[in-house]
């Protein structure tokens, strides 16, 4: 995937440090990655290792203190202003007093589209998350992985080429968790995104990624990045083969080294 | 089980509310002897009459002007009051209700609305929140008894006179629970909820009128109810200084000038009454909106 090279993000030296009132926390350093479109990166790293922090400098939710970084050859500030990303949070951040569709169409009414577009937008991508016939509940009335979903069909509802996603699954259980991540495959492979994912699960970041990006904390700094070249068409079963595991593995040595040090 | 219990809120609260209610008139009947005796036993001395327990009993929860009216004397005085005179006479506890109930109305939407706007303004603006809030606060610190007199005499002194300064005087004290909770109800999207707005790049305006305004929503009415209740307050305070002329205010300031225990008592029960209509209306009006909104609580 990254033979075609066009850069969606660029990022070169970045460090991000936070001015707390007993010491300063370096957050991230020395940080160099490039995202090629239709990558799929998964930042991997041990809580507090700044991975949420490198997610949500691309995203323009945090301001780096150092170091250069570019989406789409923009800087953040303004790539989030032309609405270049979805974001995925780490909770499905759905508005209560909004129904499924309602909550779909919600950056849509934002952006200006007009009624009966947004309706026949929001329906599609709800058909991409296999949600069809639940636009009339609210949030309260689905599980927690159907939230997500809705999360995610909100995301792509205005199509943007680059998906970012904060451990969206972080809070399901394992069999909701294995059955979104072989949607979340099939939905890469059809739509052709860009997806950046936050996770600290290996079998999540191998079975899912072009790319694994490890990191390691106190400054959170990337240790190793891994090409994965796995079958596109793979299926859950894949994660029992020597390919799978080898890689698997590659990671757990870097998060161990990134550990000891 | 939680669906069932809610679809039937009043079920099983009959039984004890009752009871309570029985519990309250038993020790105001038992008040009323407690506290009318003194003078009870000054009258029959006075007639030189001997007076047996169940005579003492039965003259003390029928006084004229008894120290503490009983229960029955004065719900006789309130149907008297308001169902045998016309509603248009000055004799009516409806007329005065009325009266009332109008500045109680105007003053409740004048506070509120002021109450919304300081908040928006607070939550909007640094300036307004370091400068502002300390005010809305002292505000409230000023007794409305010594302040009432004075908005009456400034606004009379302009032309303004009848309804307009005691709605005043009750939008000064029912303001101040709106904003304050108005402007907690529009700082309560959580942080990611604000976050999704960020990445949409929604403007102000949109982040007010699609999560900051549906946020606020519970702790707006929370913040109606008080302030349905200060509003009645203000409004009879805000009669006391014009001389008793109209309204629940004037019926228990008369009634003290005249000794009139019972009228008092009447007075009171109806203001009650309207503070529970009021507050029982914007409870209706909340679960309607919060049903229709699909908020669950």
């Amino acid at each position: 995937m990254t033979e075609d090279a066009v850069a969606v993000v660029e990022i070169k030296g970045l460090g991000l440090t936070f001015e707390t009132a007993d010491a300063p926390v370096h957050a991230l350093s020395g940080i160099d990655l490039t995202i090629g479109k239709g990558d799929f990166v998964s930042f991997i790293g041990p809580s507090g290792c700044g991975k949420t922090t490198l997610m949500r400098v691309i995203a323009d939710l945090e301001t780096p203190t150092s170091g250069a970084l570019t989406v789409n050859g923009m800087t953040p500030g303004e790539a989030r202003r032309q609405r270049a990303y979805g974001y995925v949070f780490q909770a499905p951040a759905l508005y209560p007093w909004r129904n499924v569709l309602r909550n779909v169409t919600l950056p849509l009414e934002i952006m200006g589209m007009a009624p009966e577009a947004r309706r026949v937008r929001a329906l599609k991508h709800l058909e991409l998350v296999d949600l069809v016939g639940f636009e009339k509940k609210y949030p309260w009335q689905l599980s927690g992985g159907m939230q997500q979903r809705v999360s995610i069909a909100r995301a792509l509802s205005f199509e943007p080429e680059l998906l970012l996603m904060d451990e969206p699954f972080g809070a399901l259980d394992e069999i909701t968790r294995d059955h979104l991540n072989e949607q979340l495959l099939r939905l890469w492979e059809k739509t052709k995104k860009t997806v950046v994912f936050v996770t600290h699960s290996i079998p999540e970041a191998t079975y899912l990624s072009s790319r694994i990006v490890v990191m390691s904390p106190r400054p959170g700094r990337i240790i190793d990045i891994i090409d994965c070249n796995l079958p596109p068409d793979r299926g859950l079963d894949i994660r029992e083969t020597p390919e799978f595991l080898a890689i698997a593995h590659r990671v757990r040595e870097g998060l161990r080294a990134g550990h000891d040090e | 089980m939680s669906k069932r219990a809610m679809s039937n809120p009043g079920g099983g609260k009959t039984g004890p509310i009752l009871l309570i209610v029985g519990v309250i008139i038993l020790a105001w009947y038992a008040g009323a002897v407690y506290l009318n005796t003194p003078w009870q036993i000054e009258v029959f001395e006075r007639a030189g009459q001997d007076w047996t327990a169940s005579e003492l009993v039965a003259e003390t929860w029928s006084q004229k002007r008894p120290v503490l009216p009983s229960p029955h004397q004065v719900f006789a005085d309130l149907y008297k009051s308001v169902f045998t005179y016309k509603i248009t006479s000055k004799r009516s506890l409806l007329y005065h209700a009325g009266v009332t109930a109008s500045s109680t109305l105007l003053g409740f939407l004048f506070g509120s609305l002021l109450g919304i706007v300081l908040a928006v303004g607070i939550v909007h603006n640094r300036t307004l929140d370091h400068s502002l809030l300390p005010w809305v606060i002292t505000s409230q610190t000023i007794p409305i008894l010594a302040i009432a007199p004075m908005i009456i005499v400034v606004l009379g002194a302009i032309g303004l006179k009848g309804l307009i300064p005691k709605a005043i005087i009750s939008t000064y004290l029912c303001f101040f629970p709106v904003t304050i909770g108005m402007v907690k109800g529009l700082r309560s999207p959580d942080p990611l909820a604000s976050d999704l707005m960020r990445t949409y790049s929604a403007t102000r305006r949109q982040t007010f009128w699609k999560l900051r305004l549906p946020c606020s929503t519970p702790f707006l009415f929370t913040s109606l109810k008080i302030a349905a209740a200060s509003s009645l307050v203000g409004a009879i305070v805000g009669e006391l200084p014009t001389g008793a002329q109209a309204g629940i205010g004037a019926r228990l300031l008369a009634g003290s000038y005249y000794g009139q225990t019972v009228q008092i008592w009447s007075a009171l029960i109806m203001g009650s009454l309207m503070a529970a209509l009021f507050v029982s209306l914007i409870a209706f009006t909340e679960k309607r909106v919060v049903g229709r909104m699909g908020l669950r609580r």
